[in-house]
């Protein structure tokens, strides 16, 4: 039988290298998850993307270097288009959200009575798990059976086709977007507006500011960094919608592609026709858009805060 | 003066009400369509009066049979949060303590990537070790969302976490690894609570992954949501409840946990 000492000795050995290594012990285990699931695949992905792989992954493909990005650049009627609505989507919710979310924050800044049950109202949409925010949407914007048409009637607006109409499918899952996330900006930048000090406003009052020049002069310019940062978590979810579109409009945007953003047209090519060099070429084109974006709200947030 | 201290109250009150009846009115506008009849549904005389029935909800636990989904939500959501919990926080720790940059930045890139663009190759890994249907596939691609989130969150937290205590734990003779273990992360709760619970939210309301990585068997609740509408015609009542199943337990826990939350979802904007 090993006498205790031994053991103990390994023991204290084993702590003390783990206290020696501790960045690589403690932070390995994460890193070699996030190389396993991010690093590989995406190389896997980069290189499938120069491939003609389709129907299944583990067929032998042919090696087709950059045909699959000349053809989708150059040859394909459905990139274009998905790139022009992800970023119209894109840019048309993100205004929104942030006037919106920043005049409601504006709104909840100080306190009065009741205002904690409107922080809790203002989580429901937030927390509300997309699909079945998506299915509650497409029952109210059901061109015959739903409430926005019937209120519509009360005014004498005729009916509409809202999700089923190819030219009002994109603007109404907008609006449900924007009825999603704008609570998301305002809670960013409540939180913001909450760590202004008093000081500089009561400055900006004694010298005869009224409040739109308080708000012009003085709180937008501290919040100036708060607000770069809520765009850049948005930008980053709004550009990748994906579960409130499939959802209502299921596979490939809708029968005209009328809602096919980035996301669903590269899903589309992966998983409903299998074309897995192409989607995958699609898939590195959309990170590149991504990351640039990404990358210049990085920088100006950098420069904000410096 | 006087009159606008009166009247920017009420035009508060009044833009506010807006926002509260455009936010709140959907939900219940879902809640109330859960309990009628296709019938009533169809009808537009019966907006507010009609007779209740929980034939919905019979249908959703029912032929629907969502408890199995149900319960597969949670233990993949349980899951994927604790172990992210184990293998994130303490990467999180020595990530604040030791400034490593070259790590939160590759925390941010796990966040702006499209997932679609790795779930072909997750399909073909899972597909080629026997494990594609499986809870563990799930579970791992749960954590690529979850860990990246709990690392986030517990980064500014540990960051904000006064660095003293943990050196006079380690002048009174704990090891590095001591004093993490028995002074911060005894002081971490809230931060735990916050990434913990925002960490299931975000799998108990994640799509794209069971879409294409669950079986049968391991099918999330959202998926069992969207295959109602994949028959010819709409059961709106039973869609409706099968909505009003997944909505209320998050809303409900998110509720509960409201500090929790609001932090969770504020973190890293206020800093970094």
């Amino acid at each position: 039988m090993t006498p205790p000492k031994p053991v103990a000795q390994t023991a204290s050995a084993l702590s003390d290298f783990a206290n020696k290594h501790r960045k690589y012990v403690l932070a390995g285990p994460a890193t070699f998850f996030i190389t396993c699931m991010l690093i590989i695949p995406l190389g896997f992905t980069v290189y499938l993307s120069m491939t003609g792989a389709s129907g299944s992954v583990s067929r032998n493909a042919d090696f087709l270097g950059l045909a699959n990005y000349a053809e989708i650049l150059f040859g394909n009627d459905r990139f274009w288009p998905a790139v022009w609505r992800t970023v119209v989507f894109t840019s048309v919710v993100l205004t929104v959200e942030m006037l919106a979310g920043l005049g409601i924050a504006l709104l909840l800044w100080r306190t009065f009575r009741g205002d904690s049950i409107l922080r809790v109202i203002i989580l429901l949409p937030l927390v509300a798990t997309p699909v079945a925010v998506g299915m509650m949407w497409m029952l109210i914007f059901h061109p015959t059976i739903g409430a926005a048409n019937e209120i519509l009637s009360w005014f004498s607006v005729s009916a509409q086709g809202w999700l089923s109409d190819p030219r009002q499918a994109l603007p109404t899952l907008m609006f449900i977007d924007i009825w999603q996330w704008t609570p998301m900006v305002t809670l960013i930048l409540l939180a913001g507006l909450r760590s202004i000090s008093d000081e500089p406003l009561e400055a900006a009052s004694v010298d005869g500011a009224n409040s739109f020049q308080r708000l012009i002069h003085v709180i937008l310019p501290t919040l100036a960094p708060t607000l770069v940062t809520a765009l850049l978590l948005r930008a980053i979810d709004a550009l990748k919608t994906f579960d409130i579109i499939y959802a209502t409009k299921g596979k490939g945007g809708g029968s005209y592609h009328e809602a096919e953003t980035l996301n669903i047209l590269a899903y589309s090519y992966s998983f409903d026709y299998q074309y897995y060099g192409k989607a995958s070429a699609v898939l590195v084109l959309f990170l590149i858009i991504i990351l640039t974006i990404c990358c210049v709200l990085i920088i100006m947030r950098k420069k904000q805060r410096v | 003066m006087s009159s606008k201290r009166i009247a920017y109250p009420i035009f508060r009150a009044v833009m506010l009400t807006v926002v509260v009846i455009t936010l709140v009115v959907p939900f219940l506008w879902m809640v109330l369509s859960s309990f009628k009849s296709n019938l009533a549904i169809t009808d537009p005389k019966q907006l507010f009066s009609f007779n209740p029935t929980l034939t919905n909800y019979e249908t959703v636990f029912g032929v629907a049979d969502f408890l199995p989904f149900m319960i597969n939500s949670l233990v993949i959501g349980a899951a994927s949060t604790v172990v992210s919990l184990i293998i994130g926080v303490p990467a999180s720790w020595v990530m604040a303590r030791y400034q490593m940059t070259k790590s939160s930045t590759g925390v941010l890139v796990a966040r702006i990537i499209p997932t679609v663009s790795l779930l072909i190759p997750w399909y073909y890994i899972f597909a080629q070790t026997g494990l594609a249907g499986t809870y563990t596939s799930l579970i791992l691609a749960h954590m690529f969302v979850s860990l990246p989130l709990i690392v986030w969150i517990m980064l500014g937290f540990f960051e904000q976490l006064p660095i003293d205590l943990e050196e006079s734990g380690q002048v009174d003779g704990l090891t590095p690894i001591g004093a993490f273990w028995r002074i911060t992360l005894r002081l971490s709760t809230p931060g735990l609570a916050t990434a913990g619970i925002l960490s299931f939210i975000f799998s108990w309301n994640n799509f794209m992954f069971a879409l294409i990585l669950s079986s049968a068997q391991t099918r999330t609740l959202p998926i069992a949501l969207y295959n109602f509408i994949s028959y010819a015609s709409i059961d709106w009542g039973g869609l409706m409840a099968a909505s009003v199943t997944i909505t209320l337990p998050v809303c409900v826990f998110a509720l509960i946990f409201q500090r929790y939350v609001v932090a969770g979802l504020t973190a890293g904007s206020m800093k970094g």
